[in-house]
């Protein structure tokens, strides 16, 4: 091995080696504390873009501009948890470039740090939504605690929100704005809502509910541009047929691009994400990359993918320093995504394809769904809404290949138990 | 500020933690980072990635689970009559010593 293993430069008794984190999302900020749980003893040096000590983004679109949580409820862990740890943190700072001969970062103000083994977790930022009249105020996009903070205030005083973009942010956000009493439309270019990443199933399931509390949904439109008042504020949105909606305020929720500027910059292989292996490697021995910035394979597929989620940055940390530390890599993990929309809690594992057969498995008894994607007797994907046991099943069926009797999948009264080969 | 003891089954490591009323299991353990408790969705009894087993003499004393909680535990690696999701557990001065394991599944 010595080579290919990094662990005798990481615990060696020789001078304190140091490993450099750029980005304190989930990503990052799991990196660092795995790195402890697993006896790193060098430096740690953890590199945050935004001025605020690492947190959580799911509730931004949810809790947290609904005015339920505080800034405090969102940080990942306490302050004190990086002092006791051992983490440094650097917060409000950009990396401006990466050296991979030299194995050091540099900074705007021209200093430099070095590493010995450097983790990308930079990332991904809202796509944006370039269209004349997109630079008024009071259009907003989410992804930041800040951006946050400028839509909670926008959504009351909006009167009406429309939100471009019928995906997972966009819908959360629609949601909380119904439930505080504020008319929300979603425009969506494709023709139903949340078509790159849930079924035409589920789509149809969450259409309605979002219709019957009030949502206006438009689908096959597609946003041209913003008019404004002398204020420079928008006052409305402009459709591609002509259309006026008038507003006081956008959320633009068109999809995610990847963050990869820095390692493109160094050289690493990129491809519209930076390109890691099964152990979150890069082209480069001493870089890693995890998170929504990484291209990244799967367990039984050839190509690959851009995940977007919490437990892929948080599997992809535990891989990287696993492989750091010389250690037994993390088990696989089937991919999962949830999200919550008024009472409704949607947890999907898997990836959906279209034209799969899908299994419904419904409950009349309160609002719960759960579409079971097979091939032949294979579970490959399920969505699941307020069915946690569904979910979880679904989950364990995908990851253990298992055999299931679709007839009795179907059938709600057939204990989940049951439903096996 | 209850004590509690977590005993980790991947290597045997134990941990003694003070912990202040009214917080989690599953927060006092990731605000020490107790490796085995993951918590992927942050508390909110969504990802079954802070599962623990609760020393039996212990488990009367803790509030019942939810269904919610009882489903995402029926299908999890290494589920047992004793097993809870730590987030949904809350410490309260009544659980000074309570003792729990790290299922070796989690590591």
């Amino acid at each position: 091995m010595g080579n290919d293993s990094y662990s005798e430069a990481m615990l060696g008794d020789g001078p304190r080696s140091r490993v450099v984190i750029v980005g304190a999302g989930h990503g990052g900020a799991n990196a660092a504390a795995f790195l402890r749980q697993k006896g790193f003893g060098g430096e740690v040096i953890l590199i945050g873009e935004e001025p605020v000590m690492p947190y959580q983004r799911p509730p931004l679109s949810k809790a947290y501009i609904a005015d339920h949580m505080s800034v405090e409820d969102l940080y990942l862990k306490p302050t004190q948890f990086y002092r006791d740890q051992g983490i440094e943190l650097r917060l409000g700072t950009r990396v401006a470039e990466v050296n991979p001969e030299g194995k050091f970062v540099s900074f705007s103000d021209g200093t430099t740090l070095e590493y010995d083994v450097l983790i990308l977790a930079t990332g991904a930022a809202p796509r944006s939504l370039d269209v004349p009249g997109s630079d008024l105020t009071g259009i907003q996009e989410l992804r930041t605690i800040a951006d946050a903070g400028r839509l909670r205030d926008l959504i009351p005083s909006s009167g009406h929100l429309v939100v471009v973009g019928g995906g997972y942010i966009g819908l959360e956000v629609a949601a909380v704005c119904q439930t505080n009493g504020v008319r929300v439309t979603v425009i969506e270019r494709e023709d139903r809502l949340l078509a790159r990443v849930a079924s035409v199933e589920l789509s149809k399931v969450l259409t309605a509910y979002h219709q019957e509390r009030g949502t206006n949904i438009l689908t096959s439109d597609s946003v041209v541009g913003f008019a404004g008042g002398a204020d420079g504020a928008v006052r409305s949105v402009i459709l591609s047929d002509g259309t006026e909606i008038a507003c006081g305020g956008v959320l633009t929720g068109i999809g995610a691009v990847p963050c990869d500027a820095l390692a493109c910059g160094a050289g690493l292989h990129c491809d519209n994400g930076i390109v890691v292996d099964e152990q979150s490697r890069t082209s480069d021995r001493w870089i890693f990359a995890i998170g929504d910035v990484t291209r990244r394979p799967l367990p039984n597929r050839t190509d690959l993918f851009r995940m977007e989620s919490i437990p892929s940055a948080v599997e992809q940390a535990g891989q990287a320093v696993a492989a750091i530390m010389g250690g037994p890599q993390p088990k696989p993990e089937v991919p999962w995504f949830w999200s919550d929309q008024f009472n409704l809690k949607l947890k999907m594992a898997g990836l959906v394809h279209e034209g799969e057969e899908v299994i419904a498995r419904n409950s009349l008894e309160g609002f719960k769904i759960a579409f079971f994607h097979v091939r032949g007797e294979n579970v490959v994907a399920v969505e699941t809404i307020n069915s946690p046991g569904e979910f979880m099943a679904g989950k364990r069926f995908i990851e253990k290949n298992a055999r299931v009797d679709l007839t009795k999948l179907a059938d709600s009264s057939v204990p989940l138990q049951g439903v096996l080969v | 500020m209850p004590k509690i003891t977590c005993i980790n089954d991947y290597d045997g490591s134990r941990w003694e933690l003070n912990v202040d009323s009214g917080c989690s299991v599953m927060e006092a353990t990731v605000n020490n980072n107790v490796p085995g408790i993951v918590a992927e969705c942050g508390g909110s009894c969504s990802c079954a990635t802070c599962h623990v087993y609760v020393d039996e003499s212990w488990l009367g004393k803790l509030e019942e689970a939810t269904q919610e909680e009882k489903d995402l535990i029926e299908f999890l690696d290494g589920a047992r009559s004793n097993s809870r999701l730590s987030c949904q557990v809350l410490l309260t001065d009544e659980l000074d010593g309570l003792t729990l394991r790290i299922p070796e599944s989690q590591e």
